[in-house]
């Protein structure tokens, strides 16, 4: 249990390049929905791309798409590293 | 019968998914823009006809990624393909336009659209781009699935309009039957509220499923009456407590359908898609950190220098022509008033303000070829971490951009922004960007303010009015979103297109039609108001019939007003005569140079006129002491850099937020920012010593 734990990171930590697949989506209501409606649903795998030139938002690769978050959205949506 | 529609259509999909390029190449001219009662969102409609020839009509709705609805323009799509906006019949068919290259995540809106109870035609588009990324999409097993028509498309080049037209045309058109399953649990929930939201079956049941997914926030500004609220609260109340998320489980079911679908009908062929695509090389240099920046400027620089310059041949054609019609004009009517009210009034006022279309044209163009080609996405992405600084979105930076040209497209670009709050803060202070027609006040001053100025200098100082109006511009957003239009700054949720070649054609037409928008504002309220301005400055005559331009000005009501707002103005610097001057550029603020002209009785006086200099050099105070010191000069700038002395931006705000409250409010709010600016140049100067 504490090793899936410890593996269910805020997708802001992870950097250019990693991949996740989404195991919650802490945003509240209609975020919640948003962001999910974009592609972003619970077993997803998620890319990062690319950080934008000022630090943020962050670039990432959902379905084929590429969607942006800023890193105050992204570290409520939490991934298991893969 | 002519006029006799055979059936109403209705275009719905993903931004960028080539929904404006069918609706184009469907309609060709028979196309029309107007406005949704009510609402200041635009409705675009157009006739085509059938493959029997019947007539249909079309209309585009707004991209859109849901019916879960986030802006104005997409409300009105749900309403509309709802059948809930008054006057307006609900469609007979829907074009769900679907791009092959990206099917999972587009097809989510096309899921929806099934379950609408009317007939779904899936327009498969840009299946070549699709082919080239090695997928092969099955469209019988496609159709069998989704149990609608699909008609692969490759809409730019007009492959598939043929069938996609027969395709709506045939009769009859079964409604669709397939759809995502939401858990059972929801399907009773649904079930239950829907007999309370009346409507056809399927209506009925969007309308359900659409409630049970609004938050708190939503639910309260949703106009739901207490029981129906109460019996919202009651259904997802139960469906927590089932485990059921509301608002995840309908999105979750209908992306588990769609993924099942395309397992089913995708096959990959050769290379993995995993390479590196052009959009992903062309990004890597319009993103990147160094580069980015290079691009972004280069870009602005580009479009600000063809605004000055390819602009400048078609506004000197219109400067001609109106003085051509002023001849014409004067030659074919006797001296007096009617005349002084054509040539003066009429011809002087509407074509000082349609002098500008050139620049506001190329200024659309240039902004639908950022949009189109998914540039402005990147900009976007680029500028937003500035804007939220200031709790604004990153989106809000383009329309603010374009003010720096013209306040009118840069209001019109606001459209983009979700949040209305948002888009309000936008308007409110886009006109805070030093627009072009403040160049020949700045221009003036410059000049009568240091009569040596090297280029140096005077470019300082223009950059320095540039500069006030930027950083004006960001505070007042700031207070803005911090006071009267509180709100957390938006989230950020911005899709990044794939690159694309636009399409020039549909750049034009939108160009012409804000173009059309604009010219329309000047025949109405432009043409009243320059009509007001000129009574003002000619009324009452003066009696002594030989009297000089000046003195009948400063005899009419605007030269008593100059006088009445003296005591006001004087704290600023500023005597009755530039009074009257800042009176006269209310409708537009380069008429402050010919009135000033006017008044000093020079005859066609422009920015480069240096008899007005001189003039204005030498003018006099009662006690003898110069009027235009550098300290006068600049507060008059600042004055300008910050007054909303426009009435096209006025009109345009007028219509964009519909209503009179907040043009009105920021008239006020400007005036009076100015009014403070100025008084702290003025009166602090002179404080330090300076003259």
């Amino acid at each position: 249990m504490s090793e899936q734990a410890a593996t269910n990171v805020p997708l802001s930590s992870l950097v250019p390049g990693e991949k996740g697949r989404i195991s919650t989506i802490e945003l509240p209501g209609a975020a919640r929905g948003r962001v999910m409606e974009m592609g972003m649903t619970i077993g997803t795998t998620i890319e990062v791309v690319k950080v934008a030139p000022l630090g943020d938002p962050v670039e990432y690769k959902v379905r084929g798409g590429h969607i942006s978050l800023r890193k105050n959205e992204a570290s409520q949506i939490r991934v298991q590293r893969i | 019968m002519a006029d006799e529609l055979f059936r109403r259509v209705a275009i719905a999909g993903n931004p960028n998914t080539g929904k404006t390029t069918i609706f184009n190449a469907l309609t060709g001219l028979r196309q029309k823009v107007g406005n949704y009662p009510g609402v200041t969102v635009e409705k675009k409609t157009g006739r085509f006809f059938g493959s029997h020839g019947e007539q249909m009509e079309l209309i585009d709705l707004p991209g859109s990624y849901s019916l879960q609805v986030r802006s104005p323009d997409e409300a009105v799509a749900r309403d509309l393909l709802l059948g809930r906006v008054a006057g307006e019949r609900r469609p007979d068919v829907i074009i769900a336009v679907v791009d092959a290259s990206n099917l999972d995540r587009h097809l989510y809106i096309a899921a929806q659209m099934l379950e609408l109870g009317i007939p779904v035609v899936v327009a498969l588009n840009m299946v070549d781009v699709a082919e080239e990324r090695g997928l092969i999409i099955d469209l019988v097993e496609l159709k069998e699935r989704l149990g609608v028509p699909v008609i692969p498309m490759v809409a730019a080049k007009g492959t598939g309009i043929i069938e996609l037209k027969q395709a709506v045309s045939r009769s009859p058109l079964p409604k669709p039957e397939q759809r995502a399953q939401l858990p059972i649990v929801f399907e009773r929930e649904i079930s239950t509220l829907a007999k309370t939201t009346g409507g056809g079956a399927e209506v009925a049941r969007m309308d359900a499923m659409l409630y049970l997914s609004l938050d708190q926030q939503g639910l309260a500004s949703s106009g739901l009456d207490e029981s129906m609220l109460a019996a919202v609260n009651a259904s997802q109340s139960r469906l927590r407590a089932a485990g059921i998320d509301p608002i995840a489980a309908p999105v979750d079911a209908r992306y588990d359908w769609v993924a099942v679908i395309c397992s089913a009908v995708i096959r990959r062929q050769g290379e993995d898609t995993e390479g590196l695509t052009l959009s992903d090389r062309l990004d890597m240099v319009f993103t990147h950190k160094l580069w980015g920046w290079v691009a972004f400027v280069a870009m602005m620089a580009l479009m600000f220098f063809c605004i000055f310059t390819v602009a400048a041949y078609p506004m000197d054609w219109i400067d001609g022509g109106i003085s051509a019609l002023k001849d014409w004009a004067s030659a074919r009517m006797s001296p007096g008033n009617l005349q002084s009210l054509v040539v003066d009034g009429i011809i002087s006022g509407v074509g000082g303000v349609v002098i500008f279309l050139p620049q506001i044209l190329v200024l659309f163009f240039f902004l639908g070829l950022l949009e189109d080609s998914g540039y402005m996405a990147r900009a976007a992405f680029i500028m937003d971490r500035l804007m939220s600084r200031v709790g604004l979105h990153g989106k809000s930076f383009v329309p603010l951009l374009s003010s720096f040209a013209c306040a009118i497209p840069g209001v019109m670009a606001t459209r983009t922004i979700e949040n209305r709050k948002d888009r309000i803060v936008t308007i409110l202070v886009a006109p805070l960007m030093s627009c072009s027609a403040r160049l020949p006040v700045y221009i003036v001053m410059i000049a009568v303010m240091l009569p040596a100025a090297n280029a140096f200098q005077s470019a300082g100082i223009m950059l320095s009015m540039y500069l006030l109006g930027l950083i004006a511009a960001f505070v007042m957003a700031w207070l803005f979103k911090n006071t009267l239009l509180k709100g957390e700054t938006p989230m950020l949720l911005l899709e990044l297109p794939p690159y694309r070649a636009p399409a020039l054609r549909g750049i034009v037409q939108r160009m012409w039609e804000r173009g059309l928008i604009f010219l329309r504002r000047a025949g109405t309220v432009i043409l009243a108001l320059s009509i007001i301005l000129w009574a003002l400055m000619t009324y009452p005559k003066p009696e002594n019939p030989d009297a000089t331009k000046s003195e009948a000005l400063a005899h009419s009501i605007a030269g008593r007003m100059g006088h009445t707002i003296e005591p006001v103005i004087k704290p600023l610097g500023y005597d009755w005569k530039i009074g009257i001057g800042l009176i006269a550029s209310f409708a537009a603020r380069e008429v402050f140079v010919g009135t000033m002209g006017q008044i000093y009785n020079i005859e066609d006086a422009d920015e480069e006129n240096e008899e007005l200099r001189e003039q204005m050099r030498s003018e006099r105070r009662p006690d003898g002491s110069p009027l235009f010191t550098p300290l006068v000069c600049l507060s008059l700038m600042a004055f300008y850099v910050l007054a909303m002395q426009c009435i096209s931006t006025v009109a345009i705000v007028r219509r964009e937020t519909g209503g009179w409250r907040w043009p009105l409010f920021q008239i006020a709010y400007m005036t009076g920012l100015a009014y403070l600016a100025a008084l702290v140049v003025y009166q602090g100067g002179k404080l330090l010593g300076f003259q």
